[in-house]
This record gives structure tokens, C-alpha cells and sequence, in this order.
């Protein structure tokens, strides 16, 4: 398993069932805003065309659930005013309270508000499915981008930064299409249908009501203002404080020996007490905004009452219609503030659906030619025709290269750690093309053949050992989809780890854990080498260097890799001397570049860095002694 | 969860005040409607408009009040909220910090940081949600009851029936919801692993062709994830159309109910206004109590996480009268020492004796697993023996203060940590006043002066987080550097070499000779050529000691050590 440098991104909070349940959440936080807020809203529109009849759907059961719903509490004035009626005539004694009336109304309204919650059900059940998968769809889109990507995207990002677009913003695009995009169309209709049925109860009334609002707004802007700056210092000092953490908890033993502890804990409070500061304030600044808004919203309702009621006396409006307004001017500023945090979810998701685009768009990798050709039976020659390649950093790592190895031979790649050796890889493999020159297998230009034809014919067994989470088995067998279990075994003794396999609990299909933590750096190794076997490539690149592989396995390694070369032509990053003096070719690689190349004995005789480098690695007192 | 709250102590005084000021404030909210049914009841029915004006003028007077009590409230309980959590997050970091290395591995880094990190943060998060949102509802509950009954006895058995409706109707749902939400996080989480290995892999799974296998599996799981992600938003599906359907059906109850009770003169018209307010009040009120229910073992979840760390007892403690250092220096002596692994069947290491004295090299070399790092790891006491014991100058370092003992030692770990901040920092952590020249030769010693020369600030160049701007190797040199300002008695070297080049590591080894002349050196390596020169070599096999002696005698005398030499240079090509 190759190590990965970056920790993976917090795979973010369950978008759960409180994820974004409190009316305030997040208000008043910085918000990231979309570059490009038209293009990527179309854009992420286009999502919806398969589904756009069900999108209908949901649409028109949103606004007619909502208007259902709306319009409850006029008709229920309605049986109200009838009662207000119905007493005043009774302590007149000229009349009795129209029962019947009144349960009509009820009964009437009893139906709109089953009718109206079964709309919103319907629609929020289609709107599952809609949300669901369309974000599959985007998903599916975005992984299948990644095998059109060329590797120089890979190795310019780290996999964090990657897979936070791939998994976190998709995750945000989910949830605010399935929660928020329904949200945002009920709000609308509840607030036109409100204002819409308190003017055809009073106008007077209503302009009371709607004056609330631009006040509340206005309330809500400034105070959101200043608790922007409270958030963003929270989130910084928050960011402070876990750094600290985690790098004092990474090098605890360090913290230890060094004595540091008191320190530690000292840079902590302060951290700690800075986050406190801005938090609270932070917090506040939220919390007010709560009870301000109902302070306004209180305010609306004295003035209904006051107004509504000096009205009925003075027989302008019905006592149910007072009725009605006190419930409407309560539902009016909910969906509002809806709308408000709406807005912010929505500005926040359309930046990430523009992180995620612009993923969609990086450069893909030039497709096979239409006439891009196979080859049937590699016999594994090899030609590097004055190939020159830099890297991005326009630094030359080969200026001239040119080899010619036959099937069956063996270059040894050589040079201090970190040498480069991945350019090898990289050229060989087609994961970069090559500025300049050509290499050929077989007598055919690399770039003529089908990408995967060609890859099919390497080999590779390198130190980061690329396993999965899979039964070894599966891991073994995943050069070779139609591997039998026999092969499998084959593949495994060839490569000397049939072995410890067996003594795994469950033998070849033990399950290998998220890192693989089960097995040793040796035993990984000998697993790809199996894989490789199985694969039965023409040509190998392998990875001599066993740092950190116990004497024995070392020694089932090195077998294991000499039987799996013969017959093939190898590339070797060489670490042990046999090999290097064997090579029919060496290449000698420094900071990346090749330097020289030659046999063994050319190399020395030039007493260069080749030389050099020999005499201090393999220095004839070791070999002496160990003669001795 | 009840457990952490000893912690809130502090505020308990402004617990109190934030509770009345609740209190104030829903009683405000309350009085509104009942007021407002006097508007009706009164001001309406007779005609009084100066009785309505009144009436309004003292209502917007509460309004603002039970406002002025919420924000007093909200700025306190921000406080206790966020004091809350960085009193928690305290105790833990000043906590893990007294940790032995046993205790931490236990839990783990990476689980460490998360409950110093995440799971204070969670709590607070939930606290701020109750102050919030659910700390005045059951005050509004129980005071909309009481006002409830004031109007109409009868009348109130409707909302008293329908509470429990709305609190079942939310949790049957959730119950049927959170397991799944739980599911999807796995199922995100098997997403995620499968993109990450894909990225990782991408050199493997294009060498092999494989693209269209990884397609495959991604898109099991990708399926199987939408298809739970539809499952479980269909039953949210029922929540809020059922909620409202509850409370809008109230409405239509309390309405019916109330006509026949006004018809018969048992209450006033307004009150039964009132009524329909108090109703959603109160519904309101429980669906939030509900909510916190939900909630609470989020938070509760982090709580256990917390007191699983609280709960630990440092096993490793200065002694009550430490010994005072004698006037020895560099004397380490490892007498029948035998450490096992916590929990582990076979000990790391066994009966293990030996002595070095200053101006001495001690080698440890062996196999994966054989206990050279754990040798080492005990001199700065990171771990306790459990059978013999180790002398520093001749004081058993269970006897001396860890300050002290620590003090003497330079320490180089197997995996270079460094800090953020700057590359003189990093060196300056071994010895705090350490000079300018100190530093610069710390650093020529350690062959680190070539790159941080290179870097574009020298010595004043900042090392991101995690070293991440730094090879293996520079990580390395710049830690070797750190153990070298501080002087020490003892160095320790944990295969501090392995990421250096065999040319840089001879240079590295030549330099350190000068400097350590008068220290005790111990150095465990993989590598043959790093430790051949040493006075005295420990070959570890399994935890036992098989050969100690020099390069030539072991050589002949130590079959281990042979095979380990033979590995590296093969002697057939010696020969």
C-alpha cells in the first residue's frame, strides 16, 4: 500500500437527520461564493434533464401541498367569525350558533390539510429519488473522469485535495438538492400565498405585517456582518488549536524526550483560550439573532391585535379574519428566515458544484488513436531513441537517451535514494510521453499502441505495494481476470509466499485490511511479485530496495524476484551488487536525471559518479571482512 | 454524558441565571396570546379601543422584555457553551500530555486527536444547540399547560392528548431513520476507500488495464449508497407533512371543542384564539424536547470517548523522594531486564544485561520485530520494565525525576517528527538558549547544512506541518541536529540513519564521532555498514540477546549476525 501523505479528508459529518434541522444553522458564517453562479447553475441543471417530468412532479405537489396548507387558517376564520356571530345573536337573543356551518368549515378544512400533507409526502418522496440519482449520476461521472485523467494530474495534487472534491462537495451537492431545493420552492410559495390571502383579508393589515420584514432583514444583515469576522477568527484559531493537537500528539514521543510537555500544554491554552474569545463572540452574535427576529415578529403581532381589534369593533374586519392574520404573520417570517440561510446553503453548494466541474473539465489524456495498434505476442524488445524528457519544471531529467535492450536482458537503474526512478516508470508505461525521440517495443512506437495493450505488457513490482482491500486472492489474481484458483496457487509458490499465506487464518482468502496493517512490508512485497507472475508479462520494473524487510523474507524476495526475471526483459532499480554487475546495461541516475550508462566495467573505468557511488556504497572493506 | 457536566462547575452561578432568564423570557412569550384574548374578550366585546391601546402598549413592554431576557440569556450561555468546551478540551490535552507511550498507543494517535479535537467540539456544538433552541421548551410547555388550564380545563385535554402524538410520530420515524443514516456512513466511508485506492493505485490499475474493474466496483457502491440514501430520505418523507397534519388537525380540534364550550358559555371567544397559539406553542415546544432526545446521544457518544481518555491513569509517575543524580555521567546499565507489550503473549524482550560507559558506541541490530527499538525505548523510560532493571549513572531510572533522567539524553526516533515553524526552532527544541553558532554547527554536524542552506531563508526557513516541504532524509539530518544542541550524556539513535544515502550516512556517522566522544552512544540500524565500527554490537533475535561483541568476533561467533551480514552482501560475489 503506496503511504499516503495526506490524512483523508474529514470524510465529512454524516449529512444526518440533524445535519441541517436547526432553523439557524450556520447563519451569519462566512460564506464561500460561486465563481460563476449562472454557468454553474445551468450546468448543474443539466443534472435534472433524465428526470425532469418527476422534477415536474415534485414542482407542482410543492406548490399546491404549500397552498393547501396556506390557505387553513382563512377558512378556519371563517367558522371563527360564524361563532363570534352565532354568541353575539345569542346575548341578543335574536339567533343561535350555526353548528352545522361550523363543521362544515372544519370538515372542509380537515380535507384540504390531509390533501395538502399528502402533496408534500408525494413530493418529498419523488424528490429522493431525483436528488439520489442524479448525484449518482454526477458521481459516477467524476470516477469515470478519473481514468481519462493523465497521471501528471495525479502527481501535481495530493489525493486529499482530490477526493475532498470527489467526496465532500458531492456530499454537500447531495444533501441541498434533496433537502433544500424542495425547501426553497415551499418557502416561496408559503410567503406569495400568505402575502396573497392577507390582502384579501385587509390590506391595512397586511402592510402592518409586510413592514416587518424589511426591518427583520435588515436586523438579520448587520448583525450577520459582524459575527462574519467573529467566525472567520473562530475558524482560524479552531484550525491553530487542532494543528497544535495533532502535531503534539504526532510527536508525543519527541514531546517526551525533549521534556516539553509543560510547553506543549502552555501553547495549548493559549491556543485554546484564543478559540474561547472568538467563540463565544461567535456564538452570541447567532444566539441573538433567535430571539430579535421574534422581538420583531412579537412587535408585528401587538400591531395585528391592536389594529384587528379596533377594527371588528368598528365592523371593518371579522374577529376570524384577526384570527387568521395572528396565525399568517407567525408563519410569514419563518420561511423568510428560511429563505435567508436557503440562499447561503446555496451559495455554498454551488462552489462546490464549481470544484467539482472544474474537475470535469482538466485536460484528459489524448485517446487512442482510431488505428492504434495491439501486439499479440511481445517478445519484449525494447528502444529508447534519443528520448529527451523534462519534467513541468521545464528541468531536463533525460536529454539523450538512447538504449536498445533485447528480450530477455537486464538494465540496472542505479543512484542514491529518490533518485527519479519513477521517470522510468512514467516513459516506459506511457503515464508521460516523451518530449522528444521515441521509444519502441517490438520495433512499434509506444504511442502507436493501445494504451492498454502496451501497459499490459509490463510488469511491475515496486516498493509502494499497491494492494487493495480485497481476499489475497483477489489481490493476486488482479492482473488476470480469468485466473483460476489454481493459478492462483501457481502464481503464489512461484513467488514463494504460497507459504506464509497458509499460515493466515483464512489462508488465500484472508481479507487484507484498509492498510494492509496484517502483513509485513516483505510479505506485501512477495503478494505483487505473485501478481506479476500471474500476469506474465514480457517486460518487468522492479524495485530491489527492501529497507525495511526482515534477513529471511528478504531472502524469499530475492529469490523470488530472480526467478520471475528469466526470460523476461527487466528494468531493475538496483540496490544489491549482484545484479548491478550483472545487468547487461546500467543506467546511473542523480537528482533525477540519467547521468551515465553503460556495462558495469565501462562505468567504472570512466570514474565518474558511477564509480564514486560504488566505491562508497559497496566499499571493499565490507567485502573483505565479510569474506573473511 | 452526566459525568462531563461535573466540569461546568464554574458556571453554575451563570447556569442559574441563564435558566431564569429562560424562564422570564418564555413567560413573556406566553403572556402575548393571553393578553391578546383580552384584546377580544374585553377591548372587542365592549368596544373599549382605549382598552385595546392599553392592553397593546403593555404587550409590546413584555415583548421587549422577554426579548432583553433571551439576548442576556444567549450572551451567557455562548459563554458557558464555548467555556465549557475549551475547559474539556483542557483537561484532555494536559491529560494525554502526562501519557506514557503505552497509554497512547492504546488509543492511537489518530484517535487521540480526535477526542481532544472533535469530540469537545461536538458536545459544545450540542450544548449550543439546547441553549439555543430546547431550554426554554419545556418551561413553555409546562407554563403553556398551566396557562392553558387558566383559560379552559377541558379544552387543555386536547393539547395534553396530542403531545405525546407529535413526540412518538417524530421518534418512530427517526428510529427508523437513524440506523440507516448510520449505514450511509459506512457506505460512504467504503466510497471513499475505493476512490482512495484508486487514486493511490492509479500507476497499478492503468499498468494492468484495469480501469474497467475499478469502474465496476465503484459503481456497486455507488449504487448501493444511492439506493439506502433514497431509502431512508423516503421515510424522512413522512416527518414534516405528518408533524403539520398533527398540529394543524390540533387547531381543527381545538376549534371544534372550543365552539361547543363558548356556545355554552363555559369561556370567552378570545381565549379560544389564545388556545389555538398555546397549541402551537406548546407542540412546537415538545417536538424540540424531542429533538434534543436525538441529539443527546450524538454528544453522549463523545462524552464516553472523553472519559475513556479521562479515565486513564498515567501508569508511569515520578517517584515520591526521586533520587538525586550522582556525580557519574553516561553510565547506562541494563541489568535482566525482560518488557512485554501490554497484553502481548511472548515478551519484546528477555533477561536482557549489558553496561556502556561514556566514549563507548552500542550497536543493536536484528531482525523486524526482534526488540532493538524497544531497547532503546526504555532508557528515556517511555516504557517500565517488568522484571530487572536499567541504570543511569547508576541510579534505577525509576528512581530518578523523568526531567532529569530525559535531560541526559539525546534522543533520535526511527521516524523523524518535526514541528511547524522554523528550521532554527526545530533545532533550538533540544536546548532552548542554544546560540546562533550552536545552532550552525549542530546543523554541520548533522550534513544539514548544504540544504537549509539551499532553502530560501537558511536556518529562519519555516518547516510546514508534518515536515511535508522536507525529504525523509532532511527530516532526518534536522532531527539529528536537534538531539546534537542539547549536549547530552546519552545518545540514542533509533535507526535514525535509514533514509539517508550510504554516502550521507558515512558522512553523518564520520562527523558524529567528534562530537560524541565524551557520550554514550547507543545505535540500532538495519544496516550493517552503519553500526560495524561500534565497540560493542547487540544482536537481537526475538527478544534475546544471541551475540554481543565486536564486527570480527560476532562474525565468527554469531550465527544470526552472520545470516544478517550475508543478506546485505551476498559472499559469493565477495569471494
Amino acid at each position: 500500500m503506496i503511504e499516503r501523505g495526506t490524512r483523508r479528508p474529514g470524510a465529512g459529518q454524516p449529512s444526518g437527520p440533524m445535519g441541517r434541522w436547526g432553523p439557524m444553522s450556520g447563519f451569519g458564517m462566512p460564506v464561500e461564493k460561486p465563481k460563476n453562479v449562472r454557468g454553474t447553475t445551468g450546468r448543474l441543471l443539466g443534472y435534472f434533464k433524465p428526470m425532469r417530468y418527476q422534477l415536474l412532479a415534485v414542482l407542482i405537489a410543492a406548490v399546491f401541498g404549500t397552498l393547501f396548507n396556506v390557505i387553513g387558517p382563512k377558512i378556519l376564520g371563517l367558522a371563527t367569525t360564524r361563532l363570534f356571530e352565532g354568541i353575539l345573536a345569542k346575548s341578543h337573543g335574536t339567533g343561535a350558533v350555526d353548528f352545522g356551518y361550523i363543521a362544515r368549515i372544519l370538515l372542509i378544512v380537515v380535507g384540504l390539510y390531509a390533501v395538502s400533507a399528502l402533496f408534500l409526502y408525494f413530493q418529498q418522496y419523488l424528490m429522493a429519488g431525483v436528488a439520489q440519482n442524479t448525484v449518482y449520476a454526477m458521481r459516477k461521472k467524476v470516477e469515470e473522469k478519473f481514468e481519462r485523467l493523465p497521471l501528471k494530474f495525479y502527481d501535481s495534487r495530493t489525493h486529499g485535495e482530490i477526493l475532498s472534491r470527489a467526496v465532500n462537495d458531492m456530499d454537500s451537492i447531495s444533501s441541498t438538492l434533496q433537502q433544500n431545493l424542495t425547501q426553497l420552492i415551499t418557502s416561496i410559495v408559503t410567503v406569495v400565498g400568505v402575502i396573497v390571502l392577507m390582502l384579501t383579508i385587509s390590506p391595512l393589515l397586511t402592510v402592518v405585517v409586510a413592514l416587518t420584514l424589511p426591518v427583520s432583514l435588515f436586523i438579520t444583515a448587520t448583525i450577520a456582518k459582524r459575527s462574519q469576522t467573529f467566525f472567520r477568527r473562530q475558524q482560524m484559531s479552531l484550525g491553530q488549536l487542532n494543528g497544535h493537537v495533532e502535531e503534539m500528539y504526532t510527536g508525543h514521543k519527541i514531546v517526551k524526550a525533549f521534556g516539553h510537555e509543560g510547553q506543549a500544554v502552555a501553547e495549548f491554552k493559549e491556543f485554546n483560550d484564543q478559540y474561547y474569545q472568538a467563540g463565544w463572540r461567535a456564538q452570541f452574535a447567532t444566539g441573538i439573532i433567535m430571539p430579535i427576529m421574534n422581538f420583531v415578529g412579537n412587535v408585528g403581532y401587538v400591531f395585528v391585535a391592536v389594529i384587528g381589534g379596533i377594527m371588528v369593533t368598528q365592523r371593518a374586519i371579522a374577529i376570524g379574519d384577526v384570527q387568521a392574520f395572528i396565525q399568517y404573520s407567525r408563519q410569514f417570517s419563518q420561511p423568510i428566515m428560511q429563505l435567508s440561510s436557503i440562499a447561503n446553503t446555496i451559495q455554498l453548494t454551488l462552489a462546490s458544484a464549481e470544484r467539482v466541474f472544474e474537475l470535469l473539465d482538466e485536460e484528459e489524456e489524448a485517446p487512442d488513436t482510431a488505428d492504434a495498434r495491439t501486439i499479440a505476442e511481445p517478445r519484449g524488445a525494447v528502444q529508447f531513441d534519443h528520448v529527451k524528457f523534462s519534467s513541468k519544471s521545464d528541468v531536463p531529467l533525460i536529454e539523450d537517451l538512447s538504449i536498445d535492450v533485447d528480450p530477455g536482458q537486464t538494465i540496472a537503474i542505479v543512484g542514491p535514494t529518490g533518485a527519479g526512478k519513477t521517470t522510468l516508470v512514467n516513459l516506459l508505461m506511457r503515464f508521460y510521453d516523451v518530449n522528444g525521440g521515441a521509444i519502441r517495443v517490438d520495433g512499434i512506437d509506444i504511442r502507436e499502441l493501445e494504451r492498454g495493450s502496451l501497459r499490459r505488457m509490463f510488469g511491475m513490482v515496486l516498493q509502494d505495494t499497491w494492494l487493495f482491500t480485497g481476499t489475497i486472492r483477489d489481490n493476486i489474481a488482479y492482473g488476470r481476470d480469468d485466473a483460476t484458483a489454481e493459478d492462483v496457487v501457481r502464481a503464489a509458490k512461484a513467488a514463494q509466499a504460497d507459504h506464509f499465506i497458509r499460515t493466515l487464518p483464512d489462508s488465500y482468502d484472508t481479507v487484507l485490511t484498509e492498510q494492509a496493517t496484517n502483513l509485513s512490508q516483505g510479505q506485501k512485497q512477495l503478494l505483487t511479485i505473485a501478481r506479476a507472475f500471474l500476469a506474465d508479462p514480457a517486460i518487468l520494473i522492479l524495485d530491489e530496495a527492501t529497507s525495511s524487510v526482515d534477513t529471511r523474507t528478504e531472502v524469499l524476495i530475492q529469490e523470488a524476484m530472480a526467478h520471475l526475471m528469466r526470460g523476461r526483459t527487466s528494468f531493475v532499480i538496483a540496490h544489491r551488487l549482484s545484479t548491478i554487475r550483472n545487468a547487461d546495461s546500467i543506467l546511473v541516475m542523480h537528482h533525477g536525471s540519467i547521468v551515465e550508462q553503460g556495462s558495469h566495467k565501462e562505468l567504472l573505468s570512466k570514474n565518474g559518479f558511477y564509480a564514486e557511488l560504488y566505491n562508497s556504497q559497496f566499499s571493499g572493506r565490507v567485502l573483505e571482512e565479510a569474506a573473511a | 454524558m452526566l459525568r462531563l457536566l461535573r466540569f461546568l462547575a464554574p458556571y453554575r452561578p451563570t447556569l442559574a441565571l441563564v435558566l431564569v432568564l429562560a424562564f422570564l423570557q418564555s413567560l413573556a412569550n406566553l403572556s402575548l396570546p393571553r393578553l391578546m384574548a383580552d384584546i377580544v374578550d374585553v377591548g372587542v366585546v365592549k368596544g373599549d379601543s382605549s382598552y385595546i391601546f392599553r392592553t397593546g402598549g403593555v404587550m409590546l413592554l413584555i415583548a421587549f422584555a422577554g426579548t432583553a431576557c433571551a439576548v442576556t440569556a444567549s450572551f451567557f450561555s455562548a459563554k458557558i457553551a464555548i467555556g465549557f468546551g475549551r475547559i474539556i478540551r483542557e483537561k484532555i490535552f494536559t491529560h494525554v500530555e502526562n501519557f506514557s507511550l503505552h497509554e497512547f498507543d492504546t488509543f492511537g494517535t489518530a484517535s487521540l486527536i480526535t477526542r481532544t479535537t472533535n469530540d469537545p467540539t461536538q458536545i459544545q456544538q450540542v450544548l449550543t444547540m439546547i441553549f439555543n433552541m430546547t431550554i426554554t421548551a419545556p418551561m413553555m410547555v409546562i407554563g403553556g399547560v398551566i396557562l392553558a388550564l387558566t383559560q379552559d380545563a377541558t379544552l387543555t385535554w386536547v393539547l395534553v392528548a396530542v403531545m405525546p402524538a407529535v413526540a412518538a410520530l417524530f421518534l418512530v420515524i427517526m428510529r427508523k431513520a437513524i440506523p440507516l443514516y448510520q449505514v450511509i456512513q459506512v457506505k460512504i466511508d467504503k466510497l471513499n476507500l475505493i476512490l482512495d485506492e484508486a487514486l493511490g493505485g492509479v500507476r497499478v490499475i492503468r499498468a494492468f488495464d484495469r480501469g474497467a474493474h475499478e469502474h465496476r466496483r465503484f459503481d456497486v457502491a455507488n449504487l448501493d449508497l444511492t439506493d439506502t440514501s433514497i431509502k431512508v430520505n423516503r421515510i424522512m418523507a413522512f416527518m414534516m407533512p405528518g408533524m403539520m397534519l398533527t398540529l394543524n388537525f390540533t387547531s381543527v380540534a381545538i376549534l371544534w371543542f372550543g365552539s361547543i364550550r363558548v356556545n355554552q358559555g363555559d369561556m370567552p371567544i378570545g381565549s379560544l384564539i389564545a388556545f389555538l397559539q398555546y397549541a402551537t406553542f406548546i407542540l412546537w415546544s415538545v417536538l424540540m424536547m424531542t429533538v434534543m432526545f436525538v441529539m443527546l446521544p450524538r454528544a453522549a457518544a463523545s462524552a464516553t470517548r472523553i472519559n475513556e481518555v479521562l479515565d486513564v491513569t498515567p501508569e508511569i509517575n515520578d517517584p515520591a523522594q526521586p533520587q538525586s543524580p550522582g556525580v557519574q555521567r553516561g553510565f547506562v546499565q541494563f541489568d535482566g531486564v525482560t518488557f512485554s507489550y501490554p497484553g502481548a503473549e511472548e515478551p519484546a524482550l528477555c533477561d536482557v544485561s549489558f553496561s556502556a560507559e561514556p566514549g563507548e558506541v552500542t550497536a543493536i541490530i536484528g531482525g523486524t520485530g526482534s526488540g532493538k527499538s524497544t531497547l532503546v525505548n526504555l532508557i528515556p523510560r517511555f516504557y517500565d520494565v517488568d522484571k530487572g532493571r536499567i541504570l543511569v549513572n547508576g541510579v534505577d531510572v525509576r528512581e530518578m525525576l523523568q526531567a532529569d533522567l530525559r535531560s541526559k539524553i539525546g534522543f533520535v526516533p526511527q521516524r523523524a517528527v518535526l514541528f511547524s515553524g522554523v528550521i532554527a526552532d526545530n533545532i533550538r527544541y533540544g536546548k532552548g538558549d542554544a546560540s546562533e553558532a550552536e545552532l550552525q554547527h549542530a546543523a554541520d554536524v548533522a550534513q544539514a547544512t548544504e540544504f537549509v542552506a539551499a532553502m530560501s531563508d537558511g536556518l529562519g526557513s519555516v518547516i510546514a506541518q508534518g515536515g511535508i516541504n522536507l525529504s525523509g532524509g532532511q527530516k532526518q539530518r534536522l532531527s539529528i541536529a536537534r538531539a546534537l544542541v542539547k549536549k547530552p550524556e546519552i545518545y540514542v539513535f533509533d535507526d535514525s540513519f535509514s533514509a539517508l544515502d550510504f554516502a550521507t550516512d558515512a558522512k553523518v556517522r564520520a562527523a558524529l564521532k567528534g562530537e560524541t566522544t565524551g557520550a554514550t552512544v547507543f545505535i540500532v540500524s538495519q544496516r550493517v555498514g552503519t553500526i560495524m565500527d561500534a565497540d560493542r554490537i547487540i544482536v537481537l533475535d526475538e527478544g534475546r540477546v544471541v551475540g554481543i561483541g565486536k564486527h570480527r568476533d560476532l562474525l565468527d561467533s554469531c550465527t544470526v549476525y552472520r545470516e544478517i551480514v550475508e543478506s546485505q552482501i551476498s559472499l559469493r560475489e565477495a569471494a
